[in-house]
């Protein structure tokens, strides 16, 4: 058993990492380089992977600190460098991203999604229980939130797609505190899913530049409905 | 090991075609992994309406009466894409590498809608339904146009976006189950636990998962993508997209159902349900394009089933599933009979068609046949559950959800037939002589295959797949067998809080 003192001190921790992984989140949507967005979700994948070994400490699971080596392995390593290599052939240089909102506004939008998340979490915090809950619950739910708000804001294929991986980050960011026990196999199908995703959504991007010249995914809008004569 | 062997038949299928056998035995490779994959589904069906569920692997693979229902539907539909995909290779590609690249997604695609149904564990069913999406997002990009590729983009967005709201809600889920108390983490299991478990949790993951997956079921405010991606694949994925992969998803968000008191969720479940027929009939009013015609069907109709499944009790639930797999089998048929006519025309703009039953009668009829079944008239599989719905529903007194229902159902029907009669009769456009260049003359990227030939005469195999798809749709509308009843009401059963699982 580990030193009772030492609790305390891990939850702090634990609460220390669930506030830098929010402004990750935070800053998905702020920051207007591809590289740069790259980098902040690798740091949240790390942010996740800490989360997991701090409550892994705290409960003693073994469990948990494989689900966070998984993270860390698919996320920080496989993820960025599948797109890395996507990035390498069409943005030589560090690019602009255009958006629909300005920084203050989104910032602004996020704000108040994040407020939004912790009024939804605490019933269900208080309905459900468990270490670490109360921190990470309002944390990934405010990070689901902001996530999708960056997909929907980004009009580049690379950084609206970052969005959506942080939106899957954070709901773990929430699952290793609510359902620390979810059987390991689950854990690594879901990995393994995500690093199809992110092939298939590769393949598409090279597709789509290929095929228009730009990854800007947001200019694709020629299917409407025309009017029947 | 019925259920193990069904999902391994399409991987094997898939690891095949990847190889690169060439068009022929990719072709038969896939047919035979489908119809072994069908004739093992439909006896396993038949003993879990004989009250045998079957349990491959206790806690994660298992299949009851709901799950019977789906598999069947699935598998069924696999077996007519394929048989509907050997003449339209044939006839589209000819380049080997394409051949395998197709056979591998398609036979891909079918292994994730297989295992939805026979897995009993929630995050494996998550799993395997984002692998449907996972999986089609290539075949709705196959054709690699303009249109293909933005509907591909638009749909792994909405599509990733709802994984993650889904996966939030399974995991609450689960965190609701051993908050309670913990047992077997399977549909069985939280049916059992299910009273124990606090509501507010439950609440929260039903709330995720029917966002998450209702982007997936194309529900209204997140309909956007459907009809771009049901009508840029090529057409037996288009089968395969619109009559069962929305079919799936839709099963998952059910299985959640009986998990809350009874009628907790009624309300949530009937709003949508309408909001979805409601908007999806008025818009498919407006369309310029018959595969987009048909993809708004399925948003009316995915509403439908949700809001009778909404009004609860077991006639509404049972005459739901019946109207589940009713759809399932009369979409199929529709998106064949579009694929055929795409095939004759080349076009898929129903503005410039004129006169399909005289240059393509097999085509032609079937695009009238496809549009009176989807509709919902009299001699066919949907009029009947339809009414059913209708019967349960007035007899519970839900008088403003049936009339409701009833209307929207009255203007997607005249909406289709109004297409469909404007391409179906009348003359041809070149008959006449005048304007040749009429025909065929696709917008770039909504068009596509402007490539096609003008060529009345259809693949075999096409029309073989017509006919055996309009089998059960006939049959379905005057007489329905008691194992389908059996499984209806046992599907019923499973969707009733506290009912016998």
């Amino acid at each position: 058993m580990h030193d009772p003192a030492a609790v305390p001190w891990l939850e702090s921790l634990n609460a220390l990492t669930g506030g830098l992984f929010l402004l990750t989140a935070f800053g998905l949507v702020a920051l207007r380089q591809v590289y740069g967005c790259l980098r902040l979700y690798v740091i949240q994948s790390i942010l996740l992977a800490s989360s997991a070994f701090l409550l892994a400490a705290l409960d003693h699971s073994w469990h948990l600190v494989a689900v966070g080596v998984l993270d860390a392995s698919t996320k920080a390593i496989a993820v960025p460098w599948v797109f890395r290599r996507a990035l390498h052939d069409e943005v030589q240089t560090r690019r602009e991203i255009t958006q629909v909102l300005n920084v203050p506004t989104a910032l602004l939008l996020a704000l108040a999604l994040a407020i939004v998340a912790y009024l939804l979490a605490a019933p269900l915090v208080a309905a459900g229980g468990g270490r670490g809950v109360n921190v990470n619950l309002p944390v990934g739910l405010a990070g689901l939130f902001v996530g999708g708000l960056t997909a929907a804001l980004r009009r580049e294929a690379v950084p609206l797609f970052l969005g959506l991986l942080a939106m899957e980050n954070s709901s773990f960011f929430a699952g290793i505190a609510v359902a620390p026990d979810l059987p390991l196999l689950a854990e690594v199908a879901i990995a393994f899913d995500v690093l199809i995703l992110v092939l298939v959504v590769n393949v598409l991007t090279r597709a789509v530049h290929e095929h228009i010249g730009t990854t800007k995914v947001g200019a694709l809008r020629t299917l409407r409905e025309r009017e029947t004569r | 090991m019925t259920l193990v062997v069904i999902p391994a038949l399409m991987l094997m299928a898939a690891l095949l075609s990847a190889l690169g056998l060439g068009r022929r035995l990719a072709s038969a490779v896939t047919l035979a992994a489908t119809a072994t994959a069908l004739a093992l589904a439909a006896r396993a069906a038949l003993l879990v309406a004989a009250g045998r569920p079957i349990v491959d692997i206790s806690g994660w693979v298992s299949l009851d009466g709901f799950g019977a229902l789906v598999l069947v539907v699935t598998v069924f539909v696999c077996f007519l894409a394929a048989i509907f995909s050997w003449g339209y290779v044939a006839e589209h590609w000819h380049d080997v590498g394409r051949i395998s690249a197709y056979y591998a997604h398609l036979n891909l695609f079918m292994f994730a809608l297989v295992l939805v149904p026979v897995l009993a564990e929630p995050a494996l069913v998550w799993i395997a339904v984002e692998g449907t999406a996972v999986f089609s997002v290539l075949l709705v990009a196959f054709d690699n146009t303009h249109g293909a590729l933005e509907a591909a983009w638009k749909y792994i967005a909405l599509m990733f976006m709802g994984a993650a709201a889904a996966l939030l809600g399974f995991l609450i889920l689960f965190w609701a189950q051993q908050s309670s108390g913990g047992g077997v983490y399977s549909w069985d299991g939280l049916r059992a636990e299910a009273p124990h478990m606090p509501v507010p949790l439950v609440m929260a993951a039903f709330l995720l998962v029917l966002v998450g997956f209702g982007a997936k079921v194309g529900f209204v405010p997140m309909h956007t993508w459907l009809p771009d991606a049901h009508s840029q694949a090529p057409s037996a994925a288009c089968a395969l997209l619109s009559a069962i992969k929305t079919t799936v998803a839709l099963y998952a968000i059910l299985r959640l159902v009986p998990l809350l008191p009874a009628g907790t969720v009624s309300g949530v479940m009937e709003f949508t349900g309408l909001l979805s027929a409601g908007v999806a009939a008025f818009l498919l009013l407006q369309v310029g394009d018959y595969k987009r015609l048909f993809a708004y069907s399925t948003v009316e109709h995915m509403g439908i089933i949700f809001a009778a499944a909404g009004l609860g009790g077991a006639g509404a639930l049972s005459g739901a599933m019946l109207q589940l797999v009713a759809h399932s089998l009369t979409k199929s048929f529709c998106f064949f009979a579009a694929g055929a006519a795409l095939l004759v025309l080349g076009t898929r703009e129903i503005a410039s068609v004129r006169g399909l039953l005289r240059t393509s009668p097999v085509a032609g009829s079937a695009l009238l046949f496809g549009a009176l079944a989807i509709g919902g008239a009299p001699p066919f599989a949907l009029f009947l559950s339809e009414f059913s719905i209708f019967r349960a529903g007035l007899e519970r007194g839900h008088y403003l959800v049936i009339a409701l229902l009833v209307i929207f159902i009255v203007i997607a029907f005249f909406g289709i037939l109004a297409h469909v009669n404007r391409m179906v009769f009348g003359s041809p456009p070149g008959d006449s002589g005048a304007r040749p260049g009429h025909t065929a003359a696709p917008q770039p990227g909504t068009g596509g295959n402007a490539h096609l030939p003008f060529r009345p005469r259809l693949p075999a195999t096409v029309t073989l797949t017509l006919v055996l798809a309009a089998i059960p749709i006939l049959v379905l509308g005057v007489y329905q067998p008691t194992s389908l009843h059996t499984l209806a009401s046992m599907a019923a059963a499973a969707l009733t809080p506290g009912g016998a699982p």
